[in-house]
């Protein structure tokens, strides 16, 4: 008996402290940088406290913050951000939602084939989906070239290195994360639910609009918050398919650290994030947990 | 009959879905380096990808750190899942939950940022891990990772019947032993889709690899990036292409697997 609890502990520690010492810790690691001072050594900089004469000295400055409220290119890329994560999450939802329905409502054997093609472009590499759309949407790309063909437009447009392109590659890259928890919420619907409200003489439109869509909600929910979170801090999207005006704090961060080389700014500019996120990922987990009840 | 609006639109969706992938595969074929002129089939991209020595030793590495990274994230994340579906009395759940949810939506950024600080501190602390490289990408891959094989073997022991479990341990078997005999042959699709999951999320990423690498660790998805900024390059649909070959034996593999033993 006692091997077996020695196990136990064993079993219990190990992916717990493997979790604290390597995503915990490391977000008090970057609290504390966002309070120093960057200066020209290595590691580029100042240390929080000193020992000065046997007793501890704290040099805690709130300047990187401060620097960030004064400049507006951090508040823009925030406001940009939230802006372009809630649109872009509106879209998902619109092109999302038919599909989780269609996909719930379908047969059988037909259903699972349906979800599994959902998953599938997911085992594929997301960078190279990404990549596929420059191909697509340059002023030289296929989209371009058919509608030319096709004498719809008469000159090529620009989509490539606009937010729109941008919004593109991200509902195209996060249906998946949207339609899973939506599909799994839709495909328990009582359907008498439904014969009930078209025997009583409601339309298809109301009985979608006054059962279908409220008892979805949680399903709605969960599956915007997870593109929503994510896409607030997306960085490889507006690399690759925006232009230099697409502002997204993903970008401002990265740059932040590789090309200023700045990082009690970029800690600062994290640990603001890390702020913002916190409403969403709490509305997600309520929904979660929600979603389990139903 | 009436129009149907609802499939139609999904119609479109899957159409949006594989339409892009689609393309890649056909343009890797493709003798012209422009999208759109067509200049009859060929295969010489395939062949440039293989002699390019840069994308095929960064290609060997990304295997090496996808295969070990998604091996030990299996283990602790089916740990994980044990202690957190099975030990009913382990205090601290809220937390230990708290703690898988984060990696699953925290964005790659902020991950491979406080990473990169904590291997910063902890060189100037204790001298270890000495430097960036395939260490420290693997000790970012494993974290993020066992969130994903966590969840995975987790909705699967709860789904688990787990009377034979119980009853085995009356009969006197002890806790590792029913482990090993019971619930692991019974988790095993599991823990094999877990890894998958995992070794595919490892293969693709590049922003948390890209804080935590040092010079002369370049993973392919850095290659990728760096090449793919520039415009399109046809090397790369050829590298896509086969990717989407392997992926497709992959499912048609475990498509047949699933036929042959309905559980």
């Amino acid at each position: 008996m006692r091997q077996s609890k020695l196990a136990r502990r064993f079993v219990i520690a190990v992916p717990n402290i493997w979790l604290i010492l390597f995503f915990m810790v490391p977000f008090l690691v970057v609290l504390k940088i966002s309070l120093a001072e960057p200066r020209i050594a290595i590691p580029p900089y100042s240390p929080l406290w000193d020992w000065v004469d046997g007793s501890i000295k704290f040099n805690i400055n709130f300047e990187n913050y401060a620097y960030m409220w004064e400049d507006t290119l951090y508040i823009n890329a925030y406001l940009s951000s939230i802006k372009i994560a809630a649109t872009s999450t509106l879209l998902t939802l619109l092109v999302g939602y038919p599909m989780a329905y269609t996909i719930a409502r379908a047969p059988e054997p037909r259903r699972s084939i349906l979800l599994l093609l959902v998953v599938l472009p997911f085992w594929t590499s997301f960078l190279l989906r990404v990549y596929a759309w420059i191909g697509i949407l340059k002023t030289k790309g296929i989209l371009n070239a058919v509608l030319l063909w096709s004498g719809i437009i008469d000159e090529p447009l620009i989509i490539l290195q606009t937010d729109i392109a941008v919004y593109i590659g991200i509902v195209y890259t996060y249906l998946p994360f949207l339609i899973l928890p939506l599909y799994a919420n839709l495909v328990k619907l009582d359907d008498t639910l439904l014969e009930a409200s078209r025997d009583l003489g409601a339309s298809r439109i109301s009985s979608f609009f006054r059962i279908t869509l409220p008892l979805s909600m949680p399903g709605i929910i969960a599956g915007s918050m997870l593109v929503f979170i994510p896409v607030l801090g997306e960085y490889v999207i507006p690399a690759l398919l925006g232009g230099p005006d697409t502002l997204m704090i993903g970008k401002v961060l990265w740059n932040e650290y590789f090309s200023n080389r700045d990082w009690p700014v970029a800690s600062a500019v994290a640990i603001v994030m890390l702020i913002i996120m916190l409403i969403p990922i709490m509305i997600l987990r309520r929904a979660q947990t929600k979603g389990a009840e139903i | 009959m009436k129009l149907r609006f609802t499939p139609i639109m999904a119609l479109f969706g899957f159409i949006f879905l594989y339409g892009p992938i689609v393309s890649l595969v056909i343009y890797s074929f493709n003798k012209s380096k422009l999208v759109t002129v067509w200049g009859g089939w060929s295969t010489k991209w395939y062949a440039e990808l293989f002699a390019n020595e840069q994308i095929m030793s960064a290609a060997w590495l990304s295997l090496k750190i996808g295969v070990i990274s998604a091996s030990v994230a299996t283990v602790f994340g089916t740990m994980m899942a044990m202690v957190l579906v099975r030990f009913k009395k382990v205090r601290g759940r809220g937390l230990m939950g708290g703690m898988i949810t984060g990696p699953l939506v925290m964005p790659d950024v902020i991950i491979g940022l406080s990473l990169l600080l904590l291997f910063v501190a902890m060189q100037s602390l204790i001298g270890w891990p000495a430097g960036r490289g395939l260490t420290t990408i693997l000790i970012a891959h494993i974290t993020f990772n066992m969130a994903f094989v966590t969840v995975v073997v987790q909705s699967r022991l709860s789904d688990m019947d787990d009377s034979i479990e119980e009853a085995a341990l009356d009969l006197g078997a002890s806790p590792t032993r029913v482990f090993f005999d019971i619930t692991l042959p019974m988790i095993t699709p599991a823990l094999i889709s877990g890894w998958l999951l995992a070794f595919t999320l490892s293969l693709d990423d590049l922003v948390i690899s890209s804080f935590v690498s040092g010079p002369g660790a370049t993973t392919l998805p850095m290659v990728i990036f760096s090449k793919v900024r520039l415009g399109v390059s046809p090397d790369i649909n050829a590298l896509a292409s086969l990717i989407v070959l392997a992926v497709s034996i992959g499912i048609i593999i475990s498509a047949l697997l699933m036929r042959k033993k309905p559980r």
